[in-house]
């Protein structure tokens, strides 16, 4: 814990502005969107939301972070025990490439895929001789979302792992056990909160995703269009009260996914890497 | 350079062979063709300043790190080709390493429970196991604990427990006192010896506290810059180190150029007998401080002018100028020797002189 040094004078200005900022930037429009939505009456926000169109658009959501998810997960843990355990040629290259979705627009995330598969790109004939799609399909949106949030887990993951050292697996191995056996019963445990809140914050993004989503689904009402795609369709058709019902679902899953978050910083602050980071 | 000890025993009585082992980081070299042997039930030290490559041969003892080089039997076995959980060392680490989501008996069941399934003990034998280990280990009614509720002495003690029971084969040992305060560590050194004894296995333990190797080990092993300088018990090594670093390692040295010839070694205006063995020429003459006798200004000896003399304890600091040089001697306490005193001029003699070939 850092000891609190007082400006003098300064402390109730940066204090205001702070609220204040806080208050217009994040509060007002927050507020907004519930207000906006639940304008016309409860039965009104309902209606909107049990169109087929935005059942699909929830259940597509779901699936795309149902599989991206997982998937990050498990790439996450690999990378992170690779850059933690072992010393190779090229690593700091690895760790960069990780960072590279955070520091890239999410629009580029979803045009390589497009210049990749789509109807001209690099294999867009071979898949259409063999009736594949992938741009403006299911698949199209796990793959950009796949790319947008590759770097959560792994990023929450390097620094507790290169933290807790390799003393622990090796003790686990010199007392007889074989690789996987230390894996689930040693490595696993030890990094199990933070790779749950590297997977929450994934979650999140995964759900919210918009960018890249957008430049690969061609927002094919009912068919490609996530939540959050799902939530622009609404709006340009003028369509408000259904557009901030949507809008107050994402907003909902923003908010649980901060009170977790804020819980496992309580509970497991120690074996979590982002609460020694920030 | 390598001072090996004749081969006082057969090969069969050792356990432990360690030949030629080299090790390197890139292109620093951690290990340079190190060999030597421990017999079956010894307890070897390792000991060694940071860098000496010391815990690195520990680690390719317990297969943690495989060697460019070399050769490691125990028991006629080739070591180096079994992997590190068919090897059956049990190696407590510096930091000890216990798995800090599960409880103490956990820590110590865990290389029962990982077993195969045709080898694993049932669960209530590996209940009395466990409770045996901790009453061995004198941590009975802490086995519900986690770590993170232990003091450093007794995480040692898990560690020391969850190593042993496996029933290994060799115990290696990692600073294993490393962390704890001189209190703790001087008791547990005690604890451990006679747990050794007691357990009967091969241990091998690593330090870089020359009074806890000397004190612990039957035979203590002296590396520096990753080679083998010298094998022998500590006796022999505090006795009759190989090398002025040894020397200088092994406590508080003092130093003074002299010339050999024949049987005779000259320090300034002094002569005394050369030890046996000693190299011809000119060379660098070590004693211990406190391995002195004082003697007045007209008698025999070298000239020193008495600086300054304080009590430590239950010993007595005397700061002198010999030759030209301040030197910090030693005397056991709680009076001065005879006719030391600040200002005055007295003679020393350096009881045991160790030389070695200067330069």
């Amino acid at each position: 814990m850092n000891p609190t040094i007082r400006l003098p004078g300064l402390a109730p200005i940066f204090l205001a502005l702070t609220l204040a900022l806080l208050g217009v930037l994040i509060v007002l429009p927050l507020g907004v969107v519930f207000q906006q939505a639940f304008a016309k009456g409860f039965a009104a926000y309902l209606e909107p939301l049990t169109q087929p169109d935005a059942l699909h658009a929830i259940r597509l959501t779901l699936l795309v972070a149902a599989i991206s998810v997982p998937l990050n997960a498990v790439f996450g843990v690999a990378a992170a025990w690779a850059i933690a355990r072992f010393e190779f040629k090229g690593k700091s290259l690895l760790v960069t490439f990780i960072d590279l979705p955070f520091s890239m627009s999410p629009v580029v995330s979803g045009l390589v895929w497009v210049l990749l598969f789509g109807a001209q790109g690099w294999f867009g004939p071979w898949l259409q001789d063999h009736n594949i799609k992938i741009i403006f399909a299911t698949s199209g949106l796990v793959l950009a979302t796949v790319l947008v949030t590759l770097p959560f887990v792994a990023r929450e993951l390097i620094p507790l792992m290169q933290d807790q050292g390799a003393d622990e697996e090796a003790a686990a191995l010199t007392l007889g056990a074989g690789g996987w056996t230390t894996f689930w019963r040693v490595t696993l445990p030890n990094i199990k909160w933070a790779l749950l809140y590297g997977v929450l914050l994934c979650n999140a993004r995964a759900m919210g995703e918009f960018g890249a989503v957008s430049v690969v689904s061609g927002s094919v009402r009912g068919l490609t269009t996530t939540l959050p795609l799902h939530v622009e369709v609404l709006y340009n058709d003028y369509e408000f009260v259904g557009a901030f019902a949507a809008a107050s679902i994402l907003a909902s899953l923003g908010l649980v996914t901060l009170v977790i978050k804020t819980l496992l910083e309580w509970r497991h602050s120690g074996e979590l890497s982002a609460s020694r980071r920030h | 350079m390598n001072f090996r000890p004749a081969d006082d025993t057969s090969a069969s009585a050792n356990a432990l062979e360690i030949k030629g082992i080299s090790k390197a980081y890139g292109r620093f070299p951690a290990l340079k063709d190190v060999s030597l042997q421990a017999k079956d039930k010894e307890f070897l030290a390792l000991l060694g300043p940071s860098g000496s490559g010391k815990t690195t041969l520990l680690r390719v003892l317990a297969g943690l790190e495989q060697p460019d080089a070399g050769e490691v039997r125990f028991a006629g076995e080739d070591f180096l080709s079994l992997p590190v959980r068919r090897r059956k060392v049990g190696m407590v680490f510096q930091h000890y390493a216990l798995f800090r989501h599960m409880t103490v008996a956990q820590n110590i069941a865990f290389g029962l429970t990982v077993r195969k399934r045709s080898e694993k003990p049932s669960k209530s034998e590996i209940a009395d196991r466990v409770a045996h280990l901790l009453q061995l280990v004198q941590l009975e009614g802490l086995d519900k604990r986690f770590p993170s509720q232990l003091s450093g002495g007794q995480r040692q003690r898990v560690a020391l427990a969850r190593a042993l029971a496996i029933e290994p084969k060799m115990l290696l040992l990692d600073e294993p006192f490393g962390a704890l305060d001189a209190q703790v560590r001087r008791e547990l050194r005690r604890w451990l010896r006679e747990l050794h004894d007691r357990a009967g296995v091969t241990t091998v333990f690593v330090t870089h506290d020359q009074e806890e190797a000397l004190d612990l080990a039957d035979r203590v092993a002296i590396l520096k810059d990753g080679q083998l300088i010298q094998l022998g018990t500590p006796n022999q090594v505090y006795e009759h180190p190989a090398t002025p670093f040894v020397f200088d390692f092994l406590g508080q040295a003092c130093r003074l150029p002299g010339v050999v010839s024949g049987e005779r070694l000259r320090i300034a205006d002094w002569e005394t007998a050369a030890p046996e063995g000693a190299p011809q020429g000119a060379v660098e003459v070590f004693f211990r401080p406190d391995e002195v006798e004082f003697a007045p200004a007209d008698g025999q000896g070298l000239a020193a002018q008495v600086l300054g003399v304080a009590q430590r304890g239950p010993d007595v600091r005397i700061d002198c100028q010999v030759e030209g040089a301040p030197m910090e001697l030693q005397a056991h306490g709680p009076s001065l020797p005879p006719g030391v005193s600040p200002g005055q001029a007295v003679r020393i003699k350096p009881l045991r002189p160790q030389v070695y070939a200067a330069g």
